[in-house]
């Protein structure tokens, strides 16, 4: 039994045999026993009785990204796994459980020469009564994994309290048998004792994670239309806005949506809205209004794959050209982009103050691995970026809206308060919001706008910098884990590599960038698109050194840790 | 218009006084909006027509107060305010009727028009009012209103009435948003 | 209307700004403007008060025209502007401005959510059945035989019945105006503005500059046969039946407006956080 660093199992199943829920019961049962871990889940097209994989990572410290390979497979049944099977990687080390009712073993495990052992999981799962096959298969898992059956039981009451005592029962037992079946098994491979968690520990998706931070930052408005992959962040806050004296209003399209929050923002409250791809590109035109008239508000995309309607349940970063350039005109704005699940909080939080103190947009690229994907992550800390607006106390008949003071930024007049009416306009104004065609207001409320975005301290939130080296690897998103990752196991070879991963996209912050730099002749930038958006911002915006290498790829399969370190090696001179 | 204005029940001469004073300070407020229009679409001649007709309205407005004395004209305007608020004002100026390129005859068949419509209100009034003191008010009034009227014929004799080719333009309109 | 009604000394000249309005004279809008000041005078608003929300289009330039809080956003979302700042500040009187492209065509969708809302604010579309702002397109309103560059001899298109599809899509009150009647228009709008929930009130506002031949419309226009009706069937006949110029309120419904929760004592945030920890 070999002791390893970190555990990759998968539970894949079709036809409504509930591998999901197994694999979100196993994460939590292992988060009771003190580990981390990370749950992603791939899905076929169908609403209902698709096929589908929990894939499963968990370790003794944060886990960001899935490993290379899986250990642990676990077929309930192999029904149309094909599909997905790029996504789970097995090898000769791996072991393989199949049912040997559940159909012939797919093109892709028997290829992988991995180890099979076969368990009955159908019959077992009869043999209970009202027994659930996914209950046996994570009996299974957690007997090869060692979890104990005392923490997955007290998941199954925890999580089937609703379905009822005689459903409970069955689910224990048939998580009994499983467990009974699984002693016959042998992985090979055994995760240390989990250390004690200094913190409290959540289970969250990055979805749930957005959704609190714009509470903690001070949202308690949202607009909703519902798309893929970024509605659970909108159902999160519907009772939970509620809660807190807040309101979550759901509107008709997505020009709706961004419409709404900007209006709810003019008169006063902190605004937001969540979309993916498609309906950020409708939004584009409103966001402009709300960069002209200098009205804060939210905008969440939770990337996936496009163009167009794209592959609406995988991830993918190519939405960075229509957040950074989607504006027409000339129109600074901010945009930001969270690194982790448990960066979402902070992330978000941080696109509201930013919103709220810039007067600007603020848009926050998320992508659907950390959007859907769930971690045992230890409670963030709380962070003290609270929204504060400046607003006016305007004297009457003298108040201007836009007026160009020190910093760029003019106290807002909110609807009620008397002496401060103005109207707030898309057409280009003057200092007192009144439009007009004249080259130096324009020009002056242009450089309002920005200057007042370039002359703010974004302090070091402005991008992840670690290590040490020649080498350096540039990444961002969802990205950073697995760059990070990569980056930790070759300094532990001896290699130093520095990993720099911008939190803020937008404005650009080049002087930061090039003391980063200071002393790297070589870097590897590595994103998740087909056609390198991420590649060209850089050079757009910054100064990168002679020798630049790109590790891209498109959505739908995640870049592996390996992948970023072997890139790296490659280029060792 | 199209409607003519309703006659509202006046019971005495402080309500009559307070309407003539209202129609007065409309009229001086609507002229004042022709004259900004005229002034903001670069009609220099009609600004001061509007301007002059604005301000000759406001002496009209500021006769009637002295003949109010103490009364509170406004007060008594606004609470006959629904009553009378039913139909369009008799001295309304037909904003409608504006042009860009109007030249003074228009204006002053605009002005014609308004204080006809004051002539005729009043007469109507002093017809069919029952109090005396009212009958003897409104007719004061509609001496008044024919002086207007009087006065703005003899202006129109300086102005003749423009050719067809009044409102040429040699440019194209622009769009603006 | 939900603030209550105090007398102020505002006269309406207290409602117009300073700024001149670019409209061509002869324009309707500059009685629809009267209108405003008049009704907001009658009914005592505070300007700090009340918000104006509008499109893009002649029209909506008169926020800027007004002394009250204003938006002029983008070209057909002024009624998603309005609903989420009404839902979130309901203490305010929102009053939506827009035409008939701005408000029946691009707008057209958030104009029948709207009325299904029901949200108590006012919605006034001055409807001059042309694109004036961009010098003379058709719009969803413009006869089918009208010519113009766009659609020479006519879209040959059935004009779109605002007043019909309000009705159907749960408008509390329907009201149609002329702009050559701002003492009638103002009135229809203090009722408007009075009525709870979504009010819709179509004011036949002509532009002289591309449709000379609705100065014809003053001798049109009628007041409507029969007072306004709080049956929605009996509405929808009579305005399925009308020749499009009866003035006056149309329908005055009794639908529940919608319920815009007041803010209660929030919870701390940290108990929203119990949901999240193992």
């Amino acid at each position: 039994m070999r002791e390893t660093e970190h555990i990759s199992v998968a539970i894949v199943g079709s036809g409504g045999a509930g591998a999901l829920t197994a694999g979100n019961f196993l994460l939590e049962a292992a988060s009771l026993a003190g580990w981390h871990g990370l749950l992603t889940r791939t899905v076929g097209p169908q609403i209902r009785g698709g096929e589908a994989a929990a894939l499963l990572r968990l370790a003794n410290r944060p886990v960001e990204c899935l490993a290379d390979r899986i250990d642990l497979l676990v077929g309930i049944d192999w029904l149309n796994v094909d599909r997905f099977g790029a996504e789970i990687e097995i090898g000769p080390q791996s072991l393989v459980v199949t049912d040997p009712a559940g159909g012939d073993l797919p093109a892709f495990v028997s290829r992988a020469g991995a180890r099979s052992a076969e368990v009955p999981i159908k019959d077992i799962a009869k043999s209970v009564p009202d027994g659930r096959p996914n209950m046996v298969a994570l009996g299974v898992a957690a007997g090869v994994l060692g979890l104990s059956e005392q923490d997955l039981s007290a998941v199954i009451e925890k999580r089937l309290a609703e379905k009822g005592d005689k459903a409970i029962d069955a689910s224990k037992a048939a998580l009994k048998a499983g467990i009974i079946a699984a002693a016959q098994l042998d992985l090979g491979l055994r995760l240390p004792p989990p250390k004690a968690r200094d913190a409290q520990c959540w289970l969250v998706s990055g979805n749930e994670m957005t959704g609190l931070g714009a509470i903690r930052g001070g949202v308690r408005f949202a607009a909703a239309y519902p798309i893929t992959p970024a509605s659970e962040i909108l159902e999160w806050l519907a009772p939970n806005l509620a809660k807190v004296g807040g309101l979550l209003f759901q509107a008709e399209d997505e020009l709706a949506a961004i419409n709404m929050a900007i209006g709810a923002s003019f008169g006063g409250t902190p605004a937001l809205t969540a979309t993916s791809g498609p309906g950020l590109s409708l939004m584009t035109e409103a966001i402009g209004l709300a960069t002209a008239t200098e009205i804060p508000v939210v905008i969440v995309d939770v990337m996936r794959a496009g163009p167009s309607t794209g592959i609406p349940t995988k991830s993918e970063q190519a939405d960075l050209n229509i957040a950074v350039y989607g504006l027409h005109g000339d129109a600074p704005h901010v945009v930001v982009a969270p690194q982790s699940i448990a960066d979402c909080l902070f992330t978000t939080q941080w696109a509201v103050y930013l919103a709220e103190v810039l007067q600007s947009p603020a848009v926050m690229l998320s992508d659907q691995f950390i959007g859907q994907a769930v971690a045992a992550i230890d409670r963030p800390a709380d962070v003290a970026f609270i929204g504060r607006r400046a607003t006016a106390v305007p004297q009457m008949g003298a108040y201007k809206r836009y007026a160009v003071a020190g910093g760029g930024v003019s106290p807002m007049a909110i609807p009620g308060m008397p002496g401060g009416q103005y109207t707030a306009d898309g057409l280009t104004h003057n200092e007192r919001g009144i439009p007009t065609s004249n080259e130096n207001d324009h020009r002056v409320q242009l450089d309002k706008r920005r200057g007042k975005l370039e002359q703010f301290s974004y302090g070091d939130h402005w991008a992840t910098l670690e290590g040490d080296g020649e080498v350096a690897v540039i990444t961002w998103g969802s990205l950073t884990g697995a760059a990070r990752e990569a980056v930790n196991q070759l300094r532990a070879g001896g290699f130093a590599v520095r990993l720099i991963a911008p939190r803020l996209l937008l404005p650009a912050q080049p002087e930061r960038l090039q003391a980063a730099l200071e002393g790297v002749d070589r870097v590897l930038i590595v994103e998740q698109t087909h056609g390198g958006q991420f590649h060209r911002y850089l050079r757009a915006h910054y100064d990168l050194p002679i020798e630049v290498r790109l590790l891209n790829r498109p959505g739908p399969l995640p870049i592996r840790a390996s992948e970023i370190a072997r890139a790296v090696m490659e280029w060792r001179s | 218009m199209s409607k003519a204005p309703s006659i509202p029940p006046i019971f005495s001469v402080a309500d009559l006084l307070a309407i003539a004073y209202r129609i007065e300070l409309d009229a001086v407020e609507r002229y004042g909006v022709l004259a900004d229009q005229m002034e903001t679409h670069n009609n220099p001649e009609l600004t001061r027509v509007f301007r002059d007709l604005s301000k000759a309205e406001s002496i009209h407005a500021a006769e009637i107060r002295e003949m109010a004395g103490d009364a509170d004209l406004n007060g008594r305007a606004s609470a006959l305010h629904s009553v009378w608020r039913k139909g369009e004002s008799p001295e309304e100026v037909d904003l409608g009727a504006a042009h860009y390129l109007m030249t003074p005859w228009h204006a002053l068949q605009l002005c014609l028009a308004g204080e006809k419509r004051a002539l005729a209100f009043f007469t109507s009034i002093a017809e069919t009012a029952k109090d005396a003191k009212v009958k003897e008010m409104a007719a004061e009034l509609v001496e008044e209103e024919a002086e207007h009227v009087n006065l703005v014929y003899r202006l129109l004799r300086k102005y003749p009435k423009p050719t067809d080719s009044w409102c040429q333009d040699g440019d194209p309109p622009a769009a603006q948003d | 209307m939900s603030t209550a009604e105090t007398r102020t000394i505002c006269k309406p000249g207290d409602y117009k700004s300073d700024i001149k309005p670019i409209w061509c004279p002869g324009c309707g809008d500059y009685h629809v403007l009267l209108s405003f000041t008049r009704a907001f005078a009658q009914l005592g608003l505070r300007p700090e008060d009340t918000v104006v929300v509008s499109g893009i289009g002649c029209s909506s330039r008169i926020p800027a025209y007004l002394s009250c809080y204003g938006f002029h956003g983008v070209h057909g979302r002024s009624l998603a502007l309005a609903t989420g700042l009404k839902v979130s500040r309901p203490d305010l009187t929102v009053v939506v401005a827009s035409g008939d492209g701005d408000g029946y065509s691009i707008g057209g969708n958030h104009f029948i959510q709207a009325c299904r809302r029901n949200i108590d604010m006012t919605y006034v579309v001055m409807d001059n059945r042309v694109y004036g702002m961009t010098k003379g397109q058709p719009s969803p309103t413009t006869e089918p035989d009208f010519d113009t560059a766009l659609f020479p001899g006519g879209t040959g298109l059935s004009p779109f019945h605002p007043l019909v599809i309000a009705l159907a899509s749960g408008a509390n009150f329907v009201a149609r105006a002329f702009s050559g009647e701002p003492n009638e228009t103002a009135n229809i709008l203090v009722e408007a503005i009075r009525h709870p929930g979504f009010s819709f009130v179509e004011v036949l506002s002509p532009c002289v500059t591309f449709r000379p031949d609705e100065r014809e419309w003053k001798n049109l226009v009628h007041p409507a046969p029969v007072a306004a009706t709080s049956d929605p069937a009996k509405a929808a006949r009579r305005i399925m039946t009308d020749d499009g110029f009866n003035i006056g309120i149309l329908y005055r419904g009794e639908r529940r407006p919608y319920q815009i929760k007041a803010a209660t004592k929030a919870i701390d945030i940290g108990e929203l956080e119990k949901d999240f920890a193992l």
